[in-house]
């Protein structure tokens, strides 16, 4: 390459983000962040939900700053919003009462430009975007896949040097992705997009690896680059191919490991109060057990296959996953999940065979169930509201985290009978328990 | 967007006959300029306050009457809508102007308009002595003060709603405050604005009748108007002309209803939020006439252009101002100054009322003010637990009955846009005729107005009731008391809330016209607060006026923190899902 294409268009430099715990703490989501994207490079952020890939991305964007650290576009620190960054986003946040010609001349009126100059780059992008004959159409009257093309004409119409995707991809369905994908890619290996380098946020290790020059894993808690992943395919890039199918299932083991780190880790930490439990319903749980425990699995699975033949993303898989994990009903082992003893017994039993089970690796395993439970039990009344255990988490997590591992907590403590639950008053007891 | 030239060359080339439509549209268009110029050359006239006789009950005047009313009631919502603009938009960006805006709208909004309607009168006839202009304006302020509140709420809300992918759509794109508030902001606001504009409007109507004719002590005016039209009939013992300015202000709702509302409804429709297509899309036959019409469009291609550049354009002060950028230690003194500021003015203001209050007042007025606040409570709550019992199930009867909802719903709108204090006359003879007891039979006239909330809102609940759930009753065959008790009352409750809380507040307003009443030189009062303040208006008994707006305004806010919205957190919280 020649030097001038390998000039950087946004660095991150120790780039760190917290928020206040109620305590007056700060409590990282992203630690330690260096990026370095350069020109005519497409950098995916590849990483789970609550891994902090979102707000770096609105970091890079200048919409959020950043607690510590620098972020430089062009060799100068941004400060805010800049000319010539666009957004791309996963909700399309489409203005729906303009048309899809105003939504995209909207991007230009904040320029200021002439009128006549607005509606011919406007055209212009809504033809190279491939949406002639929709310009008077407005948001609602078109499919999911049309909309988030409007997306894509409104960041580009303004002639971006970066263009940040934050999962464009994920709101729509399989096929109509994958055409937007090939799409873009189309136009980006022809340089027909006037964007000089690209930086995408996604959940889907498959589209990751499809578009994306360099990978930059990022593992929670806080959010940190687990592992950068060069990806030296040429483009149109084959799923199917030996070496795409590679660097998938390498992915995928430095997820698990990094899963298994986090997760022995914060069990010792705070008594156990400063993990995190995934959002998994004890259905999934069963229904993965089970899919485990048949053919042609036989008790180990590797993810990533296992993922596209199930079609479901790292989103849909992982939580599960890592909730059995915890529970040792199944454990993550590089890049596969294979089942424990405990859970092949479970597979067969009856109902209330399961939830005993269920119980003794609750209380053996989830250090927040068995405290919920320790406190109802030391308590005359055995009842405590809800809020207390919330507060207790909050000095550990962030305020969403706890709210999620709260109600996950909750629901498998309701189907292990170890407590009941009352909405209406938010209490936790164990009188109805022991009736 | 296109050039104005450009356009109308089009169109004269396309379209050199002008069709049917043009010709209505254009006679709509012209006649509609040519009435507000007619009515707007009275307002400025000179005027004498005590003339009281000029008011005919001729029922040929009425359609001019009705006119300046109209134009009354829409100079208030101009007021209310550029309040909005200014004082929402305030409150949701200055978190220092938030800090007074938004209690003060909540109070204000609780305070009874017709109370202080005598304070409002008196400050307006001092600016402009002599001139149509003071009372125009007064009654005006009155209707502004009935209107300005929720839709400024409303806006507020939706201000404080912007989901947040589409504000930093905005943000990345690097909009001026300008363009944002254009582009972003009013459209969010507007399904909820344009909502609130026709509840304003119909709440305005009541307040028309009282503002129009004014006697505050010696003071005395009477606008040429309906309300004053009614005010005079009442004085005469004028049945027959009461109901003929029943029926005019009847023809005039459902005027501006089709010629403004139906086409702003079927206009902003574009701007709700939800991504999917409505099931009912709303229409209006005015807006597709003006939409088909190419004459008017090259009429108003100018103006459609100038408003286009307008909104677009950067118009950015922080291009021209050096941007401030304050420290977060200054940012705290700031916020303490503030803090401090803004109690030393609440201290002030609570003395400066004392002062004016205490020397004619005693305790005695306390416990007698506080009584009648017993008795009123006692009234509305009675009120709202038999129009409950009343409505619900014939809310739930019609809701359910996808056709005939669609026909009552309509009328329910109308009935609560009616300015029930027409009707109070009528009230008045049936009271004297049969001897009835006005403590009792006054009360019914303070819900009249606005029991028709509840209504219209359990329609709308029970029309919105997910047809599954009403089929898997049906299969457990669940029946009669359960059915009611499991089914339908839980899933219509949330919307029952939102009717009653408006219906209680109106009741409490409605309180001041409905517990004194008169019929020519009959005069009819009732114990409570509202009838208190409505003597004490006619005495000009200033500082016994403004303890009872305080008692009643009290009393609407405990009411309402304490009772309302508590229930109305629980309903939304019991009947979701998720």
């Amino acid at each position: 390459m020649v030097e001038s294409n390998l000039k950087p268009v946004l660095e991150l430099q120790h780039v760190c983000k917290a928020f206040a715990k109620p305590s007056g703490e700060p409590l990282a989501v992203l630690s330690e962040i260096n990026i370095c994207l350069r020109e005519g490079e497409i950098l995916g952020l590849l990483g789970r939900s609550g891994s902090g890939k979102s707000t770096l991305l609105r970091i890079a964007g200048g919409l959020i700053k950043p607690t510590g650290g620098e972020v430089l576009y062009r060799a100068a620190p941004l400060e805010g919003p800049a000319e010539g960054i666009a957004i791309v986003f996963q909700t399309f946040a489409l203005f729906p009462w303009l048309t899809v010609l105003e939504n995209v001349e909207a991007g230009l009126d904040a320029l200021g430009l002439g009128h006549a100059e607005i509606r011919a780059r406007a055209m212009q992008a809504i033809d190279l975007i491939g949406l002639d004959g929709f310009q008077s159409a407005y948001p609602r009257e078109l499919s999911g896949g049309m909309r988030q093309r409007v997306g894509f004409a409104r960041a580009i119409v303004i002639n971006p040097v970066l263009l940040l995707m934050d999962e464009p991809f994920s709101a729509l369905d399989v096929l109509t992705a994958e055409t937007l994908r090939t799409d873009f890619l189309d136009l980006w290996t022809e340089h027909l997009l006037p964007t000089k380098s690209v930086l995408m946020v996604t959940h889907n290790i498959e589209e990751a690896v499809q578009m994306c020059d360099k990978i930059l894993v990022l593992s929670s808690n806080p959010g940190r680059i687990a592992a950068e992943i060069p990806v030296p395919l040429l483009h149109p890039r084959d799923r199917l191919d030996e070496e795409f199918r590679t660097i998938v299932d390498e992915i995928y083991s430095i997820l698990t490991a990094r899963t298994v780190e986090s997760i022995g880790a914060l069990r010792r930490a705070h008594g156990g109060l400063a993990q995190p439990l995934p959002r998994a319903s004890v259905n999934k749980m069963s229904g993965l057990l089970e899919t485990l425990a048949a053919q042609p699995y036989d008790g180990r699975a590797n993810l990533a296959e296992f993922a596209r033949s199930h079609r479901m993303e790292i989103d849909d898989l992982f939580p599960s996953a890592e909730a059995l994990h915890m529970l040792e009903f199944a454990e993550f082992d590089d890049g596969a999940l294979k089942l424990t003893a405990a859970g092949r017994a479970f597979v067969p039993s009856g109902t209330d065979e399961r939830k005993r089970l269920f119980k003794e690796h609750l209380l053996c395993f989830v250090p927040l169930t068995a405290h919920i439970r320790r406190v109802l039990e030391e308590r005359e009344s055995h009842a405590a509201p809800s809020t207390r255990f919330e507060i207790e988490l909050e000095d550990h997590l962030t305020a969403a985290d706890a709210k999620q591992t709260l109600r996950s907590a909750t629901a498998w403590g309701r189907y292990a009978e170890l407590f009941a639950y009352d909405d209406k008053t938010r209490m936790f007891s164990i009188i109805a328990v022991r009736e | 967007m296109e050039r104005p030239a450009a356009t109308l060359l089009k169109w004269s080339r396309y379209h050199a006959a002008p069709g049917w439509r043009d010709v209505v549209a254009l006679g709509m268009t012209i006649l509609i300029i040519l009435l507000l110029g007619l009515g707007a050359q009275q307002m400025v006239g000179p005027f004498s306050a005590t003339e009281h006789s000029e008011i005919s009950i001729s029922p040929l005047a009425l359609p001019y009457y009705a006119l300046r009313t109209t134009m009354r009631m829409f100079a208030a919502l101009a007021a209310s809508l550029l309040f909005t603009f200014t004082y929402a938009t305030l409150a949701a960006k200055s978190r220092h102007a938030e800090i007074i805006l938004i209690p003060l709208l909540d109070v204000l909004q609780s305070v009874p308009v017709l109370g202080y309607l005598s304070f409002t009168v008196v400050f307006f006839m001092s600016l402009f002595p002599s001139n149509a202009l003071g009372p125009e304006l007064a009654a005006i302020f009155a209707i502004f003060t009935s209107q300005a509140w929720n839709m400024a709420f409303s806006f507020y809300q939706s201000l404080r709603t912007i989901p947040s992918d589409i504000d930093e759509a905005s943000r990345s794109f690097r909009f001026s405050s300008w363009q944002r508030f254009w582009r972003l902001e009013v459209p969010f606001g507007m399904p909820g604005l344009v909502w609130n504009m026709m509840m304003s409007m119909s709440g305005g109507w009541f307040f028309v009748v009282a503002s129009e004719a004014v006697s505050v002590g010696d003071l005395q005016f009477a606008l040429p108007g309906i309300g004053s039209y009614v005010a005079k009939a009442i004085e005469n013992r004028d049945l027959s002309a009461v109901g003929f300015a029943i029926a005019a202000m009847a023809a005039t709702i459902v005027l501006y209803d089709q010629l403004l509302f139906r086409p702003l409804v079927a206009w902003a429709d574009k701007f709700r939020f939800e991504q999917a297509a409505a099931q009912v899309v709303p229409r209006s036959w005015v807006l597709d006439l003006f939409r088909k019409t190419k004459a008017l469009k090259g009429l108003f291609a100018p103006i459609e252009w100038l408003i286009d550049h307008i909104v677009r354009a950067r118009l950015s002060l922080s291009s021209i101002l050096p941007a401030w950028r304050a420290s977060k230690l200054s940012l705290r003194v700031i916020d303490a100054l503030w803090f401090v500021a803004v109690a030393l003015g609440a201290a002030y203001l609570i003395r400066a009322l004392l002062r004016f209050v205490a020397p004619t007042l005693s305790i005695d007025d306390l416990m007698e003010v506080a009584q009648s606040g017993g008795l009123t409570f006692l009234r509305v709550a009675v009120l709202i637990v038999i129009a409950t019992l009343v409505w619900v199930p014939i809310g739930v009867a019609i809701g359910l009955r996808p056709a005939v909802a669609e026909r009552i719903q309509p009328i329910a709108q109308f009935l609560a846009a009616f300015p029930v204090n027409l009707l109070f006359p009528v009230a008045v003879y049936l009271i004297l005729k049969f001897d009835l007891e006005p403590n009792i039979w006054l009360s019914p006239l303070m819900i009249l107005g606005t029991q028709w909330y509840i209504l219209f809102n359990v329609i709308a609940g029970a029309s919105a009731f997910p047809s599954d759930l009403r089929e898997a009753a049906a299969t457990f065959r669940i029946h009669g008391w359960g059915w009611w008790r499991k089914v339908i009352l839980p899933g219509v409750f949330p919307y029952f809330v939102t009717g009653a809380i408006t219906a209680s507040g109106g009741a409490w307003n409605a309180s001041i016209v409905a517990e004194a009443v008169s019929w020519g030189r009959t005069k009819l009062s009732a114990d409570g607060l509202g009838a208190y303040i409505a003597l004490a208006t006619e005495a000009g008994d200033f500082p016994r006026i403004a303890l009872g707006i305080a008692m009643m305004s009290a009393m609407v806010v405990a009411m309402n923190r304490l009772f309302w919205r508590p229930l109305y957190t629980l309903a939304e919280r019991r009947t979701r899902l998720d």
